[in-house]
């Protein structure tokens, strides 16, 4: 993951400044370096990374391996919003994949199998399949606004994972189990190369195939998209699959690194850190467009930022302060009537004409 | 924009076939709503001793009448198509202000109260401000009220405050009697008086069907000259206010402030409003159908409370699949809207 996060503040640099400039993952980028040197200020090992028994130990490897699920959960939000839906389901669906691999495990005779574990995941990513086709039906056959179609299964979600883990903590002793979230695999943290593999994958498949300029196209315009032939409510449905299947990977991982199951806190809030770490990234909330690399880049921000408050010594919580302003500076950033208000500072009054330049600061936008 | 056009379009078509009949159809849910109810409270009846009593409807009463405040807030938002994530936290922050003033300054709770109130109509006021000026969707601008909210009460204290000052835990246990030894808190008194006035500004004065017009269509609304943008923070404002007058509510059952207290509220007030027949699309609704669903709500705990064997959270679960029967009736009574254009 390191390798996809260097090139866009690397390679770029000398040459090409102007092109630079005008690119959308410049300010993600910026932001990041400057948390990390921020960081680098307060302590002073913060960059080293050591190799201690074989395996990368240091801050930076901390960020990307507790960073993995939630740039998986963002990656399928990405999908998701790129359609200009929601899907606030995630965090639910992160807490029943978690109770249910772990549950499993937990009644097994066998809890180090390597069958135990496989029908544990597998068990696990059936039923997120089931939990996305249900907000995918929703959505696409029955109308529903995903914000609403989701938000049911984001109510009885946490229901659902209390009653499999019957209110308890389930915890597992597995070795196999605590590799997708907290082992090793050729030095790197299994969880970072694994969060690694699926970003490539999904940017392969939608950007070498036509999947990603679809899932664009019922997200920019559903009614020219509809004219042009494309089956929106397939495309829909695959889109939410996606990212209950992504969000199902995030639970099994964070699950098997503490090697339990709490069906009340895994996964607590984790849809508003995913839609965070997609609108930082660049991918409006509009639909139409969306970008992988930003996504990432939003997700690491987003870790980054929680590390850093632990390091300042701040109480945690109060990182929602911060998020709160994050949100609302990217989001003004993003829109168009601020974007096309700023220039002039005085307010013209006339919602004619904010429309029409809103209007021409998404074309430009686009152009971009 | 030219979706919006194309519903306006549809919607000028509708009322001449479908004539009257329309507006009996938003009640349905509403009556559905009511059936449940009398059905839920029926069946436990039957099944648990000493359910059948008034004062179990009466401590529905008690036990909600935050939800209820904070419920009657979220349905004029929902009314205009918007949605108030931040209610929630909103609650949480005005019992944390309330509790610390309180027991930690020495406030008189007569400067604490308007004051938490002010913070909270503010609050909504700002969010609406932000929404119509920027024109960014509602639910990315209260997700950031929500985060600030909560994040603010930790900056308060990370722990639990809890109230030991006489004058409020006097009103907090205050109780009015009734006949036949029934009673009810103060809060329940204070939550009907702004029911009944929610429902006096929606149904029976200007800014009420300003609102409903805003939620009907936006771009026609704006077209007739109605003030759309000042509707649309006042809305805001009224939740934001909604939810703090729902935090003191709060402050008094719990007689504590706490960070974590009202996690999920926003749901279950939003939960409420869709049972109670409000179109989350906006436009259609009663207030009154609200407190219809906040009582469903509270019925389901009482209903499970009742049963003992099981556990707390099967409520989420059943107010899920309420929430999802609801939402797929809305769709088949509104028809397909989305899909004629």
């Amino acid at each position: 993951m390191t390798n996809r996060l260097d090139p866009p503040a690397g390679t770029a640099r000398g040459p090409m400044l102007k092109r630079l400039a005008g690119h959308r993952l410049l300010w993600p980028s910026l932001v990041l370096i400057a948390l990390l040197l921020g960081n680098l200020a307060f302590t002073h090992d913060f960059f080293a990374v050591r190799i201690r028994d074989g395996h990368l130990y240091g801050s930076l490897i901390d960020i990307l391996q507790y960073g993995a699920p939630l740039t998986l959960v963002a990656l399928g939000m990405t999908m998701v919003i790129a359609t200009r839906g929601i899907d606030l389901s995630v965090g639910s669906t992160v807490a029943i994949a978690g109770a249910l691999a772990c549950e499993h495990i937990a009644t097994s005779s066998d809890p180090d199998g390597a069958g135990t574990v496989l029908t544990a995941v597998a068990v696990a990513l059936g039923v997120a399949v089931v939990l996305g086709l249900c907000n995918g039906l929703l959505v696409a056959r029955l109308g529903v606004q995903p914000i609403v179609a989701t938000l049911i299964l984001m109510v009885a979600g946490r229901g659902v994972a209390q009653l499999i883990t019957d209110g308890q903590i389930i915890t597992v002793t597995s070795d196999k189990y605590h590799m997708i979230g907290g082992g090793h695999w050729l030095t790197f943290p299994f969880a970072v190369l694994l969060a690694a593999a699926l970003v490539a994958l999904t940017a392969l498949v939608t950007r070498r195939s036509a999947l990603g300029l679809l899932i664009e196209s019922v997200g920019g315009n559903p009614a020219a998209g509809r004219l042009a032939g494309i089956r929106a409510a397939g495309l829909l449905t695959l889109v939410y699959v996606f990212s209950a299947l992504c969000a199902a990977v995030a639970g099994l991982m964070i699950s098997s690194n503490v090697n339990a199951a709490d069906g009340n806190n895994a996964g607590l809030w984790i849809e508003l850190d995913a839609i965070l770490a997609v609108v930082i990234g660049g991918t409006a909330l509009t639909g139409g467009r969306f970008s992988l690399g930003g996504t990432v880049l939003g997700a690491m921000i987003i870790q980054t930022l929680s590390t850093t408050v632990y390091t300042l010594g701040v109480p945690p919580e109060t990182t929602l302060v911060f998020k709160a302003f994050v949100v609302i500076a990217v989001c003004l950033v993003q829109s168009p009537a601020f974007r096309a208000r700023m220039p002039r500072r005085r307010k013209t009054g006339h919602p004619r004409s904010d429309t029409t330049a809103g209007a021409a600061g998404r074309q430009q936008e686009a152009r971009a | 924009m030219s979706t919006g056009i194309a519903n306006t379009a549809a919607r000028l078509t509708r009322p001449l076939s479908r004539g009257g009949s329309r507006r009996a159809g938003t009640r349905i849910p509403l009556i559905v709503t009511a059936v449940l109810l009398v059905a839920m409270f029926t069946v436990g009846s039957l099944r648990y001793d000493g359910f059948f009593s008034t004062q179990v409807v009466l401590n529905l009463l008690i036990d909600n009448a935050f939800l209820l405040v904070v419920a009657v807030g979220a349905t004029f938002v929902i009314l205009t198509g918007g949605i108030d994530l931040s209610v929630g936290s909103m609650v949480a922050l005005s019992t944390m202000i309330t509790a610390s003033l309180v027991e930690h300054q020495g406030w008189s709770l007569g400067a604490v109260i308007p004051l938490v109130l002010a913070i909270g109509a503010s609050g909504g006021a700002l969010m609406g401000w932000i929404i119509h000026t920027f024109e960014i969707q509602p639910f990315i601008v209260t997700l950031a009220g929500m985060f600030l909210a909560r994040g603010l009460c930790y900056t308060i204290s990370t722990e639990s405050i809890t109230i030991d000052d006489p004058t409020t835990v006097s009103i907090a246990q205050a109780r009015l009697y009734g006949s036949g030894g029934l009673f009810v808190s103060v809060s329940v008194i204070i939550a009907l008086v702004v029911l009944l006035i929610a429902f006096v500004v929606l149904h029976h004065t200007r800014f009420g069907r300003g609102v409903y017009a805003l939620g009907g269509n936006e771009t026609s609304a704006r077209l007739m000259g109605l003030p759309v943008g000042s509707t649309k923070v006042a809305v805001y404002a009224i939740s934001g206010l909604c939810s703090a007058l729902g935090g003191v509510l709060m402050t008094f059952y719990m007689l504590s402030g706490y960070a974590l207290h009202a996690m999920g509220m926003e749901l279950d007030a939003i939960a409420a409003t869709v049972i109670g027949g409000t179109l989350l699309t906006g436009g259609s609704g009663f207030v009154l159908g609200t407190a219809l669903g906040v009582l469903v709500l509270g019925m389901i705990q009482t209903v499970i409370n009742f049963q003992g064997t099981l556990s707390s959270w099967w409520t989420r679960i059943v107010i899920g699949g309420l929430l999802l029967v609801f939402i797929v009736l809305q769709r088949l009574m509104t028809g397909r809207r989305a899909e004629t254009d």
